[in-house]
């Protein structure tokens, strides 16, 4: 009787996950629609042009010259149009050719960076993840000792000194005073000439200061959160429970607590997909590491609007679907909200 | 090709390879001179080439790149004269009209297809199509007629004379047997450039950098120099840094940098700095509709009351020159004898009293009219040289009771806002000084309408004339004349304040020999570079 009884609820909740996925599904395509208005709203009325950007203060430049850049582009036709053009080919999953003078289609130019940004932004995320998840945890365990304090102030220092300055200073230290890693960059010069695990080793020596320095700097959000919410948990009856059935600390802590501390992270981890594709450009640019945040800002710069439209819907597409995947993360994790009613959805 | 470094316009200070011929400390002591082929030549970039066709870019770093890459008809030697890379010689004929250029034999692509005047005729065609996404077609579309007779001739026709013409042809010549009948704006020589220069394009990391090699067959002798690494770091701190730890053998240098910064020993054993002045100057232009400045007193009283010097000596850190016309000190287009007016307060109040600004009010600011002299000094965000010598400039105009502000713009909507306009008072800007003296879009009174060059409104009818003598006849001396005169009437009429002429100052590693300073620059005579045997790193 009491199998049955589970299996008509796990049936319900399913029934009830795939019609609100639906439902999410249905409601992001008007969503990126807006989103799409805006944005090119947006960007256009940002003042310059593309064409303007390019060959401003030029004098080799005629006006002729000007309008055979602009109608190149598709500048000289009504913004409406020029919408629609592009919104009838991103149906069609083209984002167009870039406006500057290599004419790139848009999604080569992504494509030949995202990895790099990509595989940075992961190896940072775990690195974070790692390291403020324990530190969050033996701080509120710790709570008002040296070890918290002490905590508290390193990943303060790391949010607060600015990533430029900080990377600027071990570049100088590690890079020409030491001289024991190279400065920016990727890669050495001539390392394809190399074996694999020589390449390998020649890219995690670029690596290690972009990575550590991006790391240090991102702690404390994620740090601080982690402690409050095992704060919050550490308080609770069960907890007293456990410790009274005589427990270990440990099994206490790292089991029992930290499952129900670490919910309000899994919605973090949802909400840091959108910006795995991002990158910071004032890192990017010091370590000159080719990645997205560059391509950005200087295709904002340049007023280069398919390029610029294009690496926005990518964003706002997986914004959306991060958010889908945090409440769907949320919902697999905690039962009460699986079981429970329509407002499990919503963050 | 390597005229055409002119087309940086606006960022004169990272302009290394500009020209002239100034000061060089170099470290002495070294073991041997031999030349020797070898070793790669790294060079450190804030941004990264666009396009390597070069009729489609109009960035300076697509332009370094594909000059080594590409050749054009003519280029500027050392001396800053115009001599034949890919055509030998030509001839002008008598009435100006037809230029005759005789092609060098011989000369291949790096594919190995041999050059002729069929490239030749393609690039002209190609430029001048009105579906090319180019801004060079204009000097192009001055030809009347292009022709190639044989296969090693090439010769065009123009309607008037053109003097311009002739540099016009240092455009780097395009592979018509790779591109003819394609769509250009989608080829692959773009990201993957096939020329004729003396370094072949080898492999181009997005974002990393780019690889040439040496060009066996180049018909000047292969370069010693094995490999020409172009390489992007987009943050000048860092690509300073990367040059001390060796990961860049050569980048241009901050005023601070050269002076303060780059002393010791250490760092004077492993480079050679250069010094001479760019190909550049730095202005207070003032919008001549505006009633402020409309009288031509006022303007002369204005840079009387500005001490050039001090602005040198302040911000460029005495790293320039004070300018006093738009040409280059030490070219021929430049007039030695033009007397502007040198720092005089005194005369700056005479004058100003002449105009008609005589009463002071409260806070010592010249009044006339019941309105007080006050105006606001725009120039772009961005560039702290700039924001300095108006910060300079503001305190020298207070004390003759001038009331100036200063306001920094992003770029964009400076353009867009204020300059197409005219929606300004005064502006502090650069221009590049291009090697041929033809400035008619930037003085001549027809180019004052919206988005042309000549945005401060300057009419002259007696430079409009010379403007005109200057462009239309190929004889240097009458060339000179035209220009010096021009000179003359400009440092009279002050519509801009002419500031400074900013020293270039290259560092590049000591392992390199061969390096000769010379009016062009340095990077002129780069296949002759060469590192010692023992010297090489690569």
């Amino acid at each position: 009787m009491d199998y049955s009884c589970t299996d008509l609820s796990t049936l319900n909740s399913e029934l009830f996950m795939i019609r609100y996925l639906a439902k999410r599904l249905l409601m992001m395509i008007p969503l990126l629609v807006g989103i799409t208005i805006i944005t090119f709203g947006v960007i256009h009325l940002a003042p310059g042009e593309p064409v303007e950007m390019q060959i401003a203060m030029n004098p080799k430049v005629t006006a002729e010259a000007r309008e055979r850049l602009r109608k190149f582009y598709g500048l000289d036709r009504p913004l409406h149009v020029q919408y629609l053009t592009w919104v009838t080919r991103l149906a069609r999953l083209d984002f167009g050719r870039s406006f500057a003078p290599d004419n790139r289609p848009v999604i080569d130019k992504v494509r030949e960076r995202l990895p790099v940004t990509l595989s940075l932004n992961l190896i940072e995320l775990i690195l974070v993840f790692g390291l403020a998840v324990p530190i969050g945890v033996l701080a509120a365990v710790r709570r008002d000792t040296v070890y918290d304090k002490g905590t508290t102030l390193f990943v303060f220092l790391g949010f607060a000194v600015p990533t430029f300055w900080l990377a600027l200073l071990l570049m100088y230290l590690f890079g020409v005073k030491l001289g024991w890693i190279p400065i920016s960059g990727l890669h050495s010069l001539g390392y394809k000439t190399h074996g694999f695990w020589w390449q390998l080793w020649d890219l995690a020596r670029h690596l290690v200061l972009p990575i550590s320095v991006a790391t240090f700097g991102g702690l404390a959000g994620l740090s601080r959160y982690m402690r409050s919410s095992m704060l919050e948990v550490i308080g609770q009856d069960y907890i007293v429970t456990a410790r009274a059935k005589g427990l270990p600390e440990r099994v206490v802590v790292w089991r029992h607590a930290l499952r129900n501390a670490l919910l309000p992270v899994i919605t973090l981890l949802g909400l840091s997909i959108p910006g795995l594709i991002g990158g910071s450009v004032i890192f990017e640019t010091i370590f000159a590491i080719p990645g997205m945040g560059q391509l950005f800002y200087g295709g904002v710069m340049a007023r280069d609007y398919p390029l610029v439209m294009g690496i926005l819907v990518i964003g706002a597409a997986l914004t959306l679907v991060g958010n889908l995947l945090a409440d769907l993360g949320y919902a697999l994790a905690d039962p009460r909200i699986r079981a429970g009613s329509e407002g499990g959805g919503s963050r | 090709m390597r005229g055409w470094r002119a087309l940086c316009i606006l960022l004169p200070f990272l302009g290394i390879l500009s020209c002239g011929k100034q000061e060089h400390q170099r470290p002495v002591g070294r073991v041997s001179d031999k030349p020797a082929y070898g070793d790669s030549f790294v060079v450190g970039s804030i941004g990264e080439p666009s396009n390597l066709i070069p009729i489609l870019a109009s960035d300076s770093a697509s332009h370094d790149v594909a000059g080594q890459v590409f050749n054009g008809l003519v280029r500027y030697d050392k001396n800053l004269r115009l001599e034949g890379e890919l055509a030998e010689s030509w001839d002008i004929s008598p009435d100006g009209l037809t230029i005759t250029f005789h092609l060098r034999h011989g000369v291949t692509w790096h594919d190995g297809q041999p050059f002729t005047s069929r490239d030749v005729l393609y690039t002209y065609r190609v430029t001048v199509d009105p579906k090319t996404p180019t801004a060079y077609a204009d000097a192009f579309k001055q030809v009347k007629r292009a022709e190639a007779p044989d296969s090693y001739t090439f010769r065009v026709t123009y309607d008037k004379p053109f003097a311009p013409a002739l540099e016009s042809w240092g455009m780097g010549i395009l592979p018509a047997h790779l591109l003819e009948g394609k769509d250009i704006t989608k080829s692959d020589l773009s990201r993957r450039p096939i020329g004729t220069g003396p370094y072949i394009f080898r492999e181009w990391e997005p974002g990393q950098r780019i690889v040439l090699e040496a060009n066996p067959a180049y018909f000047e002798g292969k370069p010693y120099i094995s490999r020409y690494v172009y390489r992007i770091i987009p943050d000048n701190a860092s690509l300073y840094l990367e040059l001390k730890a060796g990961g860049v053998d050569m980048m241009g240098l901050s005023p601070v940098q050269y002076q303060r910064q780059t002393n010791t020993g250490e760092f004077l054993s492993r480079f050679s700095k250069y010094r001479y002045p760019s190909f550049s100057y730095v202005y207070l232009g003032y919008n001549l509709r505006h009633p402020l400045f409309s009288d031509r007193r006022v303007r002369q009283a204005l840079t009387s009351a500005i001490d050039k010097e001090e602005i040198v000596r302040g911000v460029l850190l005495g790293m320039g020159k004070v300018a006093h016309g738009p040409y280059k000190p030490g070219t021929w287009a430049y007039n030695p004898d033009i007397h502007d007016f040198n720092y005089d307060p005194d005369r700056a109040r005479t004058l100003l009293a002449e105009a008609g600004w005589r009463a002071r009010n409260a806070d010592g600011i010249l009044m006339k009219d019941g309105k007080p002299f006050t105006f606001t000094i725009l120039t772009n965000q961005g560039n702290d040289l700039r924001l300095r010598t108006a910060q300079v400039v503001q305190y020298r105009l207070r004390k003759i009771g001038i009331d100036v502000r200063i306001r920094v713009v992003e770029w964009a909507s400076f353009l867009s806002h204020f300059i197409d306009k005219g929606n300004f008072e005064a502006i502090i800007l650069g221009w590049t000084i291009g090697q041929d003296p033809d400035q008619f879009d930037i003085w001549h009174s027809s180019k004052t309408g919206p988005k042309e060059l000549n945005f401060i409104g300057y009419k002259n009818p007696e430079v409009d004339r010379l403007l005109e003598e200057g462009r239309g006849t190929f004889d240097q001396e009458k060339r000179q004349r035209a220009y010096w005169r021009f000179q003359e009437i400009l440092a009279i009429d002050q519509p801009y304040t002419f500031l400074y002429v900013p020293d270039a100052l290259p560092a590049v590693s000591a392992r390199f020999h061969g390096i000769e300073p010379a009016p062009a620059g340095i990077m002129y005579n780069f296949i002759k570079w060469y590192v010692p045997k023992e010297e090489q790193l690569y």
